[in-house]
């Protein structure tokens, strides 16, 4: 009998990422994005939340190669005299961290949601769903507006600072919840007629357990498909509402906030602070979305060839 | 009727559909103002029927007669919209989830489709144990292991192929899964609903050998839901033939094969292509099923039937029991107007 | 004299990533002017592909790697597509198990009656629309005029059928190609359409290659009869001969293995232990040896060759 890793080298999933160059590129993309998130602590030239490293005098040093710049700021400094490189890594970090955050309670929200919306069918289903298009067609931006204007006014600046992080991840959680909600309900209103379903009732198990144990595993393409799209724009929306001061205070900045900390000097020539963070924020998104539509074509079960 | 060895017995059992949807579907605009009109799929219409312990009870019909609704209602799946279904004498259709468990132990079912059946994300171990952990809380791993690897011989599956994923396997070897999950509680009663259509001819043999050894060895009473009626000859005790949602002979498999009473039974036998035979004259029904959303008034099969007079338009006829013990519901058989 | 359709060992191989595999291995046959042939098999066997590959409609991995399809005495296995187009739907058609796979649910019948008409002839609609209502008379289907106006969802799965049946007679074929025609529809209506098939095939002296796993129904409407297994032919001959009389064990076992042939009710059928090979793992030699109770040494070595056994019967077994 072969082993499971075996298996997986021989299935088609493995032969298709192994041939497929672009696939294959926006994984190590991503993976290495991943692990200077993860290590940006240590390998930051810098830490750029620590107020003692920051010199204002530094402020709107050009890249090393550039007229003025310095061996010791690589990639320049901010209006606040930090180093661009060492702010980008943790920015990334933040960014990351509050993408993969929502993401998570998106789909512990959808997937609830959905799965009870699907499986019960009738008027559980249209309530659900109807909350999840009422959601839909409020403006998240309009909702973290309030939101954050709220949590500012109670908890006043110096709080928000340290509420930020999950702010957001609560703030675009709820806001694209109903994504999940609708693949989810889609793919297990697709399961639930079939007759694997209906063996589980003959057994006896109850509605709980049949949802989770036999029609939820079912659905997990659908969910991993929808996962990778939704983290890339978990991570726009964070870059957004820091871009317009409702995200990241810029004390602990994301890659939106720096963005948007830059915007304000790329017409007195320092362009380096907005670009560089853009640049990287392209790219991040670029690489998930890439793989993301490598992942929904070879799952995706009619343009299965083997 | 003998009410002592009478395993299953259904009693004027209904089940209608609503596939109107929602409630903006359902608005109509009729003779001039708006209504609420609601469509019903009328699947099973005041069906009565019993299984005796130990026979081979075959329903048979053709696409959208009912069958597998039938089905779905003995084994409780669907509630019926009127009628009741007595199991061992007790009624079942109005237990809650808790009271019907001990019910569920001793009816099983099995699937058409071998592909459809089996989760596709489970392993044959963890399809298997899962009825036993769930209603043996008590069995230990080893118990467990043993219970299956029993039924898995008795259905003949490689016990080695246990940790296999359900793609891994053929149509025919899931179809011996399916049946080892439906054996592996010690079931009485088994509803079969089209076991062996999706499967080839030489598998269906094997599939149908399987069936009926398991129903020897186990004293197994079986409800046997199919179209195919070479299949239905071979294994059934009596058999019921339905048309429209509406029972419209039941009889001993002999007598119902040699002498067909009711004018739609005779016209499906004469429609099955046997091997080796030029086919007789089939005879002919006019006309097409018509749709069970709204079902003709009086005999369903009137439309259809070269006997069909004015009595037949108006009066449903009732299922009345003939000399030989055959139940016919056909007004023509009654008023002996039919010419065998 | 030559046949209508003559096909010498043809071989059909798909291009898999795991490798090449034959799905046709040298399949011959031949069918005359109004000849009915019964193309028989387990799922697998073979018996679509080939159907298939004579109008050259197998699918991209597949390929006719060799052989010879002679049509009208003209070699089509190696037309372009171009050139196909005028033989397939035209003078060889073709009817799939699944209606809807042929109708567009989007178009009335009588716009796609008129368009494969038009797609293949320079003719008027007026004309067109009478030929269609012609043809849809011939199978017998009540008030043909109003058909025309109606979408194929309006219609029964039998009605479905025969309006397919009398797509493929627009153009007057001299093959029809019937690929399962009846397996989703119920015993009645199948009786019906097997009835028609039958009379359009007598009436208008055309050829019938009927696909399907039915014996029954292939005993009932065929003249000739081929038995296929794992991408070969193993018996060939006149249907009566080999469904009374089954020369091959396979065809033998799988006959007798349909409830009500041999067997009393209730008594346990014949089985043929086991199942068909897959194309990628068929035995050596005689592939149906694992499965065969007449099995020798040889069968495992030799691939058995078409032979005559007698009553115009081929069959391809070295025991027999």
């Amino acid at each position: 009998m072969k082993s499971s890793l075996q298996k997986f080298k021989e299935s088609y999933f493995l032969y298709s990422f192994r041939h497929d160059r672009v696939a294959m590129a926006s994984f190590i993309a991503i993976i290495i994005f991943i692990i200077l998130a993860i290590t940006a602590p240590w390998i930051a030239p810098m830490d750029p939340y620590d107020a003692n490293n920051i010199d204002i005098m530094n402020s709107e040093i050009p890249p090393s190669w550039n007229e003025g710049g310095e061996k010791s700021f690589p990639l320049g400094t901010d209006n606040m005299g930090r180093d661009m490189l060492s702010t980008m890594l943790y920015g990334l970090r933040t960014s990351i961290m509050i993408g993969i955050g929502a993401v998570s309670l998106q789909a512990f929200i959808g997937i609830f949601m959905g799965l009870s919306a699907g499986y019960f069918g009738g008027k559980t289903d249209a309530i659900l769903m109807r909350i999840a298009d009422i959601q839909f067609s409020f403006p998240y931006l309009m909702l973290a507006i309030l939101v954050g204007a709220i949590f500012q006014i109670i908890f006043g600046i110096g709080r928000y600072e340290q509420l930020a992080v999950p702010l957001l991840i609560l703030i675009i959680g709820f806001a694209e919840w109903p994504m999940y909600a609708r693949t989810i309900r889609a793919s297990v209103m697709r399961e639930k007629n079939k007759e694997y379903v209906e063996a589980a009732k003959v057994i006896g198990l109850s509605n709980p357990v049949i949802m989770v144990r036999h029609v939820l595993p079912n659905s997990l393409t659908s969910l991993m498909v929808i996962s990778t799209i939704q983290i890339a724009n978990a991570v726009m929306s964070e870059a957004a509402l820091s871009f317009l001061g409702l995200g990241m205070p810029v004390t602990m900045p994301s890659l939106g906030s720096l963005i948007r900390s830059g915007f304000d000097y790329i017409f007195s020539g320092s362009w380096w602070i907005t670009i560089f963070p853009g640049i990287l924020l392209i790219l991040f998104v670029l690489a998930i979305n890439l793989l993301g539509d490598w992942l929904r074509d070879v799952l995706n079960p009619k343009l299965y060839k083997g | 009727m003998n009410e002592d060895n009478t395993i299953l017995s259904i009693k004027n059992v209904v089940k209608h559909f609503d596939i109107s949807g929602g409630f903006l579907d359902q608005v109509r605009f009729k003779n001039g103002r708006f209504g609420l009109e609601k469509i019903t799929v009328k699947a099973v219409n005041d069906v009565s029927l019993f299984i005796k312990k130990g026979e081979t009870l075959s329903v048979v019909g053709e696409s959208g007669c009912g069958k597998s609704t039938l089905a779905r209602v003995v084994l409780g799946l669907y509630p019926p919209n009127s009628g009741e279904v007595y199991y061992g004498g007790q009624r079942i259709d109005n237990l809650s989830h808790q009271q019907m468990l001990p019910f569920r132990k001793k009816m099983q079912m099995i699937f058409q489709d071998p592909y459809a059946s089996l989760n596709p994300r489970k392993t044959v171990q963890q399809t298997l144990e899962e009825p036993l952990r769930f209603h043996h809380p008590e069995m230990s791993n080893n118990e467990i292991n043993d219970k299956i690897d029993q039924v898995m011989g008795q259905v003949g599956v490689d016990q080695a192929w246990i940790k296999r994923y359900p793609h891994e396997f053929s149509g025919g070897q899931r179809q011996r899964i399916s049946i080892a999950r439906g054996l592996i509680l010690d079931p009485e009663f088994i509803v079969a609903d089209e076991p062996v259509s999706a499967l080839d001819v030489s598998i269906q043999a094997q599939i149908l050998n399987l069936m009926m050894k398991a129903g020897r060895e186990r004293d197994l009473t079986y409800l046997f839901i199919t179209h195919d009626l070479s299949v239905v000859r071979h294994i059934s005790t009596r058999v019921a033939v339905m048309y429209l949602g509406t029972l419209c002979e039941l009889a001993k498999s002999e007598d119902l094969f040699a002498f067909p009473r009711h004018p739609y039974t005779k016209a499906l036998l004469s429609a099955i292509p046997v091997v080796g035979e030029k086919r007789a004259k089939q005879i002919k029904l006019k006309g097409e099923v018509p749709t069970p959303v709204k079902l003709p008034t009086g005999c369903v099969f009137h439309a259809r039937c070269v006997y069909a007079d004015e009595r037949c338009v108006n009066e449903i006829p009732a299922l009345l029991t003939q000399d030989n013990g055959t139940c016919v519901a056909c007004h023509a058989v009654e008023e002996n107007r039919v010419i065998s | 004299m030559s046949h209508l359709l003559d096909i010498r060992d043809l071989e059909v191989n798909f291009a898999l990533r795991t490798g090449n595999i034959t799905a046709i291995d040298g399949v011959s046959f031949s069918l005359d002017r109004g000849e009915r042939l019964g193309l028989v098999g387990e799922s697998g066997a073979g018996k679509s592909v080939t159907g298939f590959s004579i109008i050259n409609l197998i699918s991209k991995p597949g390929y006719i790697s060799k052989g010879n399809i002679r049509f009208e005495g003209k070699e089509i296995s190696s037309y372009s597509d171009e050139q196909m187009r005028k033989i397939r739907g035209n003078r060889i058609s073709m009817i799939f198990q699944d209606p809807m796979m042929t109708l567009n649910p989007v178009f009335t019948i009588g716009f796609q009656m008129i368009e494969t008409l038009q797609a293949h002839r320079k003719i008027s609609k007026a004309d067109a629309q009478d030929i269609a209502l012609e043809k849809l008379k011939k199978v017998h289907i009540p008030s043909p005029e109003q058909r025309l106006s109606q979408y194929p969802h309006e219609l029964s799965g039998g009605m479905r059928q025969r309006i397919i049946i009398a797509i493929s007679l627009l153009t007057d074929p001299a093959i029809i190609i019937a690929d399962e025609p009846t397996t989703a529809l119920d015993v009645t209506i199948q009786a019906e359409i097997m009835d028609l098939l039958q009379e359009l095939c007598e009436s208008d002296n055309m050829a019938l290659i009927l696909i399907t796993h039915d014996l029954g129904v292939v005993s009932q409407v065929t003249e000739k009869i081929a038995v296929m297994y794992a991408g070969k032919i193993i018996e060939y001959g006149s249907t009566d001969q080999v469904v009374k009389y089954p020369v091959h064990p396979y065809t033998e076992g799988l006959i007798k293995s349909i409830p009500g042939t041999v067997i009393k009710p209730g008594c346990d059928l014949v089985q043929i232990p086991g199942m068909m090979p897959t194309l990628t793992n068929i035995p050596p030699g005689c592939a149906f040896n694992p499965r065969c109770y007449l099995k020798e040494a040889m069968c495992t070595i030799k691939t058995p060759e078409l032979k005559d056994v007698g009553n115009g019967v081929l069959a391809a077994c070295h025991m027999k």
